[in-house]
């Protein structure tokens, strides 16, 4: 994997810290000149990912910045928790799972919005995601 | 804690959002609509969330249950302003807003108001909310 560049590190501890990782990854998708609608996409997946760090992994927090990937740069950002990680990934991966009151399209909507997914977790171990989208 | 601003203009409340929604902000302003329907009687109401530059799960569960909870109070939702690249990524998110009215601007949604109180004008004079045309 390319290495995250300058990565600026975001605490997920209230609802405030969402909309701040949300706002720190349109700074950064500004910057590395993605298209309106990638912006939108990836700033749309981050909100849904923080929001999942600060109410199933008991909060965590953001790893946020550019990456590139031979002539492309790409936005990457990471969500770290150590809550009690997810057991059964493909029942929270299937659109309308939900185990808290939330719509359930968290996980499985954010992973269609991004070009990279990579999720490392386990029941107990907490959950790293890490999504990237590629500028075009 | 942030608020949404509601404004009352003749049967109609104009809510315009114009900052980064938190959740319970998000869930403040769904409460404050609420009190301020059956306060006010209002028969219709318009959210105008063109300054918004994502609506993401939590945001679009706000506004299809303030449209649910205005139609049980007698009164229509109509959410305007969204922009094309939010609604794109709306659609590939998941996110159907199940009930919600949408128009491309505020004048499109008044005359939507309108009509639909229209529809409703006999009930509105004999006895309010109780015998509906379902919308």
């Amino acid at each position: 994997m390319t290495e995250l560049e300058e990565p600026q590190r975001l605490p997920i501890a209230d609802d405030k810290d969402v909309v701040r990782v949300r706002q720190a990854v349109r700074v950064i998708a500004l910057a590395a000149k993605l298209p309106l609608v990638d912006q939108t996409k990836l700033v749309t997946a981050a909100s849904e990912l923080a929001r999942n760090t600060l109410i199933h992994g008991g909060g965590g927090h953001a790893l946020v910045g550019q990456v590139h990937n031979g002539r492309r740069a790409g936005v990457r950002a990471e969500f770290v928790d150590t809550g009690p990680g997810i057991a059964d990934l493909d029942l929270a991966f299937t659109d309308g799972y939900t185990t808290g009151s939330g719509l359930g399209l968290g996980l499985s909507g954010s992973r269609r919005l991004v070009d990279e997914f990579e999720i490392v977790t386990a029941a107990g171990e907490g959950t790293r995601i890490t999504v990237t989208k590629w500028a075009r | 804690m942030d608020r949404v601003p509601v404004l009352k203009i003749g049967e109609i409340l104009l809510v315009s959002i114009q900052i980064d929604l938190d959740d319970q902000t998000a869930l403040q302003l769904q409460e404050d609509l609420s009190d301020r329907i059956v306060e006010t009687g209002a028969h219709g109401v318009v959210i105008d969330i063109s300054a918004l530059e994502i609506v993401d799960s939590f945001i679009g569960r706000m506004l299809s249950t303030i449209a649910a909870v205005s139609r049980v109070l007698d009164a229509e939702t109509v959410v305007v302003g969204m922009r094309p690249a939010v609604a794109i990524t709306l659609v590939e998110l998941g996110l159907s807003l199940n009930g919600v009215r949408t128009a491309l601007n505020v004048d499109k949604a008044l005359e939507i108001l309108a009509e639909a109180k229209q529809v409703r004008g006999v009930g509105v004079l004999t006895v309010r909310g109780s015998d509906d045309v379902p919308l």
